[in-house]
């Protein structure tokens, strides 16, 4: 049974049609990468996934739990998805360390000690264990993103969900957040990254969904999706992109 | 104003000093209902559904376009027309209280709107209910960001307090009338005693307000503008 199941998600805002029936499957383990041009809707996907945006039609499904069900607890499937934003949304009034144990605490109603033995555990995973004290403001752009992965870590989530992790990054930052992705995955972290990294796509990847105007146009292996893809919109993306953004990681 | 009537002032000096204990009671009483007020018709008026953001709004206007002194006779008098008997005292702290819950609510609305939403996203997605969002995410963020334009509502609402005079609490306002009415030349004495009152009273709260803006400051958080 795959971990995550998304089926013909819908939504619209006014006449725009964001989404326009995706479909999508993830099994455990895996890292999915999602690729697509501006406004395309990956955003308004990943936040229907946890339903931060609430979908107009279609279905998702947390294991054999129904994450659009009526009467599901929608807090206690969000505490097991994790979801890192493009612009970090750390709490700017708590040092890194009660920025990952705020959800320990007071969502999973663990003890003050377990709490921030788990919160320190996943501040050192990130390289960050010497940071805790440090308060938002006072840690790079690079750093804090690391704090809003350990964040998500810490909740002990079943996947994560990345929304261009690195997009809001001066070039010389990029790297450590990657880094710290590349790592989760070799764990065997479940994950869907949005990205525009192709380096981190290639390499990383286990599949690529390439999406435009709302429908997924496209997956496959990165090595299908690179070398030969079906659909010419595919390369032309895969070739502007690249360029644009380098193809090293 | 002769030497003669600050000597016979002196002696009555902790008379006033009686009278401004009522003033401050007063300031705690108000203070503390305008907070607790001001911070929930805030919360409403951010969060809550429209009917009852505008009514929220509604009730911002009308707290802040009455004055002060038709507001303590509303209060005043108002509830004995219902056979109500109402203390002036505590008159006072109502209609003061009331009055600058709907200054505070337009404060901490300021400081609310001013902490972005991402925040309150990401808190979200932890699987945080929405009350422990206010509670942990939004609420210690808008109170410290508050503690600047609080400062100047404590300074106005402090000197409001002696417009309870015209209800009949005897406070300082009313102590010092007592005094002179008996003693015309005491006028102007006691009347400088009281403003010197106000003055050092203005300072000291602006002041510790400031050590506790200091002392709660974390770097990133602080009020623009
Ligand atoms: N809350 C909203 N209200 C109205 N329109 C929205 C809202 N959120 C997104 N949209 C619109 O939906 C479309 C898709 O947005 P989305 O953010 O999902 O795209 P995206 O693929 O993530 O783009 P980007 O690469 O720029 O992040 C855009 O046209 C956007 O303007
Ligand atoms: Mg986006």
């Amino acid at each position: 049974m795959p971990l995550l199941r998304v089926e013909d998600l819908h939504k619209r805002y006014g006449t725009e049609e964001v989404l326009r029936g995706v479909s999508l499957t993830v099994v455990k383990g895996e890292t999915k990468v999602v690729i697509g041009p501006s406004g395309t809707g990956k955003s308004t996907l990943l936040r229907c996934i946890n339903r931060l945006t609430e979908p107009d039609r279609g279905r998702v499904w947390l294991g054999d739990t129904e994450v659009t069900g009526k009467g599901t607890n929608l807090n206690r499937i969000r505490s097991q998805i994790g979801f890192v934003f493009q612009d970090f949304n750390l709490f700017t009034h708590l040092t890194a360390l009660d920025n990952v144990r705020l959800g320990p605490l007071r969502v999973k109603g663990l003890g003050k000690k377990e709490a921030t033995e788990r919160a320190m555990a996943e501040l050192a995973r990130v390289g960050l264990a010497d940071k805790a004290g440090a308060y938002p403001a006072e840690l790079s752009g690079g750093q804090q993103q690391r704090v809003s992965i350990a964040r998500a870590l810490a909740m002990d989530p079943q996947l994560i969900l990345f929304d261009e992790p690195t997009s809001a990054l001066d070039p010389e930052l990029i790297g450590e957040v990657l880094g710290v992705m590349v790592k989760l995955a070799e764990e065997g972290m479940t994950m869907i990254v949005v990205t525009h990294e192709m380096g981190f796509a290639r390499s990383v990847a286990d599949e690529i969904v390439f999406m435009e105007r709302g429908v997924i146009v496209e997956q496959g292996s990165p090595e299908k999706m690179f070398r030969s893809p079906e659909v010419a919109r595919t390369g032309d993306f895969l070739r502007k992109i690249s360029e644009l953004y380098g193809d090293a990681a | 104003m002769t030497l003669e009537a600050w000597s016979q002032l002196w002696p009555k000096v902790p008379v006033l000093l009686q009278g401004l204990v009522v003033n401050l009671e007063l300031l705690a009483g108000l203070l503390s209902l305008g907070l607790v007020i001001g911070v929930a018709v805030a919360l409403v008026e951010v969060y809550a559904p429209r009917p009852f953001r505008a009514l929220a709004l509604a009730y911002e206007w009308f707290f802040r376009g009455v004055p002060e002194l038709v507001l303590l006779f509303l209060f005043y008098f108002g509830p004995s027309q219902f056979g109500v008997d109402i203390s002036a005292f505590l008159a006072a702290v109502l209609a003061l209280g009331f009055r600058s819950s709907a200054y505070q609510s337009q404060i901490f609305r300021g400081a609310i709107q001013a902490i972005s939403p991402g925040q309150s996203l990401a808190a979200r997605s932890l699987g945080m209910s929405r009350l422990g969002v206010i509670r942990h995410v939004i609420l210690p963020q808008a109170l410290r960001l508050s503690l600047a334009g609080w400062s100047n509502e404590f300074s106005s609402v402090l000197k409001d307090t002696t417009l309870a005079y015209g209800i009949g609490v005897v406070e300082v306002m009313r102590q010092a009338r007592y005094l002179t009415a008996r003693n015309f030349p005491l006028a102007l004495p006691a009347f400088i005693v009281v403003a010197l009152m106000f003055l050092i009273l203005t300072y000291a709260g602006n002041w510790g307000i400031g050590l506790l803006e200091r002392r709660l400051r974390v770097p990133g958080l602080e009020a623009r503008g």
